[in-house]
């Protein structure tokens, strides 16, 4: 094991972590001001990276494919709160996980639809395409890198718009203690539409980062939306900051059982056995992680603030 | 009273009589039906389109017949999952009555429609999977494949990195039934030292884990079995970070075909890889299918197409053979295990666990004359004549 093994892995990891911030900040938003269970979240997501797809064949540029899409996930969004969300906030979270449920489903069918079974094209943009070397002997996708630095960016400014502005002030109040705020004479429903266009912005970005990486197609929304449930639980529901650390410790806790749980195993037992055993145990640490955090602290490891 | 009696019988007799004939005619023109079962959906869907594709293709250079019977396939997706598979089959076979099942992409689906299948006495031409459980101990009369088993092309590949006297070299292949096949295969003529084998799990599309390890154990070559949207998404990964310059990429067909060409281009040149067919095969058959594949899809034909192509091909022999009665499971048998067709690979033919002896070829991505970027075939097999290393445990029943 050597120091570039390791260099890499953490960089691995903080991208795979940064990446799970942006759909669990707009997550965690929905559930701690609204108290909305969204399971339609990582159907932004899809919907994000399909039209970044679309857009980038159509105009064969993939930075106005990224704005278009993140423009459009984030009227997707806004029209989803305004027609058909809002109605579920009074009810119970029984009824909100079936009625998101029925939205996940709509939108992958739609999305079947208009677009096919198959993945869709997308690919990285030519200037960054190629390795950059950043040690001897050690050089790194240039494309990691970029979204390394778009998911800070983004945590940057959204730690700034959560402390330094108005609207910010407003969310922190409606996570920490909801009825208050809106006795206070919050505009609810503005501030609801507002946060849900700007939840699914996000994943409208994470949809540009991750889909020219992985694929984009129909359900891709599901498995990582599971993970970041899972980020905001740990993290403490409501928390943006929560949902950043969360995020991270998720991610390189993820990439290192990857990393390792191999490597431990191999010692253990034979090969074969090895390569069944342990992706399937690095694969639930997450989940280990999660139930553990449940147990000692209910409320996540960084609860907002009331 | 009499001549009134008689005239109704006469009346009846002839009705009676152009009933059977219409039962007759009913009978011969009732189209044979083939269940087309392939993976349509998810980053394996490239794959299933191909089988389809060329198998459609065969049905309409027939005129949609089948041994000169009318013909209707019915295209099923298993969405790469064997529980959906499974479920599809028993449609096919049981309420779509189908003579023929073919075009399952994956060998986890294979294995889990297999067993209905055969137990329902239809048979399965396969166009693609060919787990090394059907050629051995499981060898079934009602399975025949029309493609390969599925360790016979890292075999070849095993061979050629061998040949090319590579010393380390690193193994990763989908952990799934074809995926232990590939490193068996492969294992069984490389003889080199094996500097790590990962086993990810099948259509992961995030390999940064693997690739670090990659960058760590720096072995010589890396052998890639990844097929469809997984090996797309290695090759893209594995050159963006750098790595196409100390560590040699070699693969089975699957990981460098048409489909994964188009979607990775330039750094793809070079790369070698295996398979029993190329597209540039110089034979009648072959010419005939890639031009018309071609003129009808906009595209160069993949292994798969080809595949497909075989499978329709042979259905038709089987059919025409057995004098269209494929009530009569033992002629259609005869006729499938005759393979009486021109392949569009050359050389083949069944062995007695209904499995091919074919020749493999090693493949090279260049540019062709046209400027276009693609595989070349090299004319001399790797393994000539190559049989299957499971075909002894096979007992056939007679």
């Amino acid at each position: 094991m050597d120091g570039i093994l390791l260099l890499e892995q953490a960089l691995n990891g903080l991208q795979y972590g940064l990446m799970l911030f942006l759909l669990a900040a707009g997550l965690t938003l929905v559930f701690g001001v609204m108290d909305m269970i969204n399971l339609a979240h990582g159907s932004l997501y899809m919907v994000g990276a399909f039209l970044i797809a679309t857009v980038t064949q159509v105009t064969g540029s993939y930075w106005l494919g990224l704005g278009g899409g993140i423009l459009g996930a984030a009227l997707f969004g806004a029209i989803l709160e305004f027609t058909l969300l809002r109605r579920f906030y009074q009810r119970d979270h029984l009824s909100q996980v079936l009625g998101t449920f029925a939205i996940l489903l709509m939108c992958n069918e739609g999305v079947r639809l208009i677009w096919g079974d198959q993945p869709v094209a997308l690919s990285t943009p030519q200037s960054l395409s190629g390795p950059v070397q950043l040690l001897e002997g050690f050089s790194y996708s240039s494309f990691s890198l970029f979204i390394i630095g778009v998911g800070l960016l983004v945590a940057l400014l959204m730690y700034l718009l959560i402390t330094r502005t108005r609207l910010g002030m407003q969310v922190r109040a409606g996570a920490a203690n909801r009825e208050m705020a809106m006795a206070m004479g919050v505009n609810v429903s503005r501030l609801f539409t507002g946060i849900f266009a700007l939840g699914a912005a996000l994943c409208g970005v994470a949809g540009g980062m991750l889909g020219p990486m992985l694929a984009v197609q129909v359900g891709m929304g599901e498995s990582i939306l599971i993970v970041a449930f899972v980020v905001i639980v740990i993290g403490g529901i409501g928390s943006i900051r929560g949902a950043f650390l969360g995020a991270l410790i998720v991610g390189v806790i993820d990439t290192a059982g990857r990393t390792f749980m191999p490597m431990v195993f191999s010692k253990l037992m034979s090969p074969e056995a090895a390569a069944n055993a342990a992706p399937a145990v690095a694969s639930i640490l997450i989940y280990l992680l999660m139930a553990t955090v449940l147990f000692f602290k209910p409320r996540g490891l960084f609860p907002p603030q009331g | 009273m009499i001549a009134s009696f008689q005239r109704t019988l006469r009346t009846t007799l002839v009705a009676g009589a152009a009933c059977a004939a219409l039962a007759a005619y009913a009978q011969s023109s009732e189209p044979v039906r083939v269940g087309l079962l392939s993976t349509l959906s998810g980053p394996g869907a490239g794959l299933g389109v191909d089988i389809r594709d060329g198998f459609q293709l065969a049905m309409k250079l027939q005129g949609n017949k089948l041994g000169g019977r009318a013909a209707e396939v019915i295209v099923a997706d298993d969405q790469a999952s064997p529980d959906v598979g499974r479920q599809t089959a028993d449609r096919l076979v049981k309420r779509d009555k189908v003579d023929f099942m073919t075009g399952i992409v994956f060998s986890n689906v294979m294995l889990a429609v297999g067993a209905p299948t055969f137990a329902s006495h239809t048979f399965y031409i396969s166009a693609n999977a060919g787990p090394s459980q059907y050629a051995g101990e499981q060898c079934n009369p009602y399975f025949f494949s029309a493609s390969y088993q599925n360790d016979n092309m890292h075999e070849a590949a095993g061979q050629v990195v061998q040949s090319k006297g590579f010393k380390r070299v690193a193994l990763i292949a989908p952990n799934y039934p074809a995926g232990k096949d590939a490193l068996t295969g492969f294992k069984r003529y490389y003889k080199g030292e094996v500097t790590s084998e990962s086993l990810p799990t099948l259509n992961q599309l995030n390999f940064s884990v693997e690739i670090a390890q990659l960058r760590a154990s720096k072995p010589d070559a890396v052998y890639i079995f990844l097929p469809g949207g997984m090996g797309i998404n290695f090759i893209k990964q594995f050159v963006a970070a750098g790595l196409p310059k100390d560590i040699t990429l070699f693969g089975p067909g699957f990981s460098g075909d048409e489909d994964v060409i188009r979607a990775v281009g330039e750094s793809m040149l070079g790369m070698f890889n295996t398979s029993q067919w190329g597209h540039d095969m110089d034979n009648a058959a072959n010419k005939k299918f890639v031009a018309a594949f071609e003129k009808e899809y906009g595209r160069l034909p993949t292994l798969y197409a080809a595949q497909g192509y075989d499978a329709a091909q042979l259905m038709d022999a089987a059919v025409r053979d057995s004098k269209g009665k494929l009530d009569d499971k033992a002629a259609v048998r005869m006729a499938l295990e005759a393979a009486k067709f021109n392949s569009v690979r050359g050389n083949f033919k069944f062995n007695t666990n209904h499995f091919p002896i074919q020749d493999y070829y090693a493949r090279v991505i260049t540019k062709d004359a046209k400027g276009r970027i693609t595989n070349r075939l090299l004319a001399t097999p790797v393994l000539k004549n190559h049989a299957d290393a499971y075909v002894g445990s096979c007992k056939m029943p007679g």
